[in-house]
């Protein structure tokens, strides 16, 4: 089955990234594909570079980005919802006159139209928080 | 195509929330998708005859849903006791919505591709 997974909550306001997190995992595991995962409201949280949370403490961040590496997924922070909460990649820093380079290794940034197109394509969708 | 069903839960002003669920409603509506809407819980608030939010600085969310029939998102649920447990009547909205008892609104929720939670 093809999963589509929209994350909204930050990662130290509740647990649900990191469930999707952990649901993704045993989905792949089941041998299901993970269509793209979109990152929303204050879900794009998960995807600031220079989080730094202590070493015994986990690593959200660093676990997405190795996710993606790991299996080709599809890590889709919203634009809009990023530029808010003052997430930008070094080309939207320029674009708006800003010195800036946040995004973690593995998401990339994009717009809702993604998410509408992740919906279309999936069997199923779901939203954690 | 697929017939989308957006569940909006929370009051209005509480937040961005509100605006960006309407975001990516007016983004699928944009993408011509069915598009209905069904206001749970303190979502019932959303749609309340009334409100000033101008007065406190903030966006006026109500005009945004009465901008969705441009989009030809016409169908607006409400559900029944929400309404009631906040001493809310259908003819103190500011949209015309379909009235759907608790106990239907399972059935309601079959009839959609995806049930969108917002």
């Amino acid at each position: 089955m093809k999963f589509a997974i929209q994350i909204n909550a930050s990662p130290y306001r509740s647990n649900a990234g990191y469930t999707a997190y952990q649901f993704i995992n045993a989905a792949l595991a089941a041998g299901h594909q993970v269509f793209r995962v979109f990152f929303y409201q204050d879900g794009i949280y998960h995807a600031f570079k220079y989080a730094t949370p202590p070493d015994d403490e986990l690593q959200f961040t660093a676990q997405w980005s190795e996710l993606a590496r790991l299996h080709q997924i599809d890590l889709v922070v919203c634009i809009s919802a990023a530029q808010r909460r003052g997430l930008l990649c070094s080309d939207e820093a320029k674009r708006q006159g800003k010195q800036d380079n946040d995004l973690a290794e593995g998401f990339r940034i994009s717009g809702l139209g993604q998410l509408v197109e992740a919906t279309l394509e999936a069997d199923r969708f779901i939203v954690f928080g | 195509m697929k017939r989308y069903l957006f569940v909006l839960r929370k009051p209005p002003h509480s937040g961005a929330q509100v605006q960006e669920m309407l975001d990516i409603i007016l983004t699928t509506a944009a993408f011509d998708q069915h598009v209905s809407i069904l206001l749970l819980d303190d979502g019932v608030f959303q749609l309340k005859n009334g409100q000033n939010p101008e007065s406190a600085g903030m966006k006026d969310t109500a005009a945004i849903f009465k901008a969705l029939e441009i989009y030809d998102v016409n169908d607006i649920y409400v559900e029944v006791e929400s309404l009631q447990e906040r001493g809310l009547k259908p003819g103190g909205l500011c949209l015309p919505v379909q009235e759907f008892y608790r106990k239907d609104i399972a059935g309601l929720m079959k009839r959609f591709d995806v049930v969108f939670a917002g």
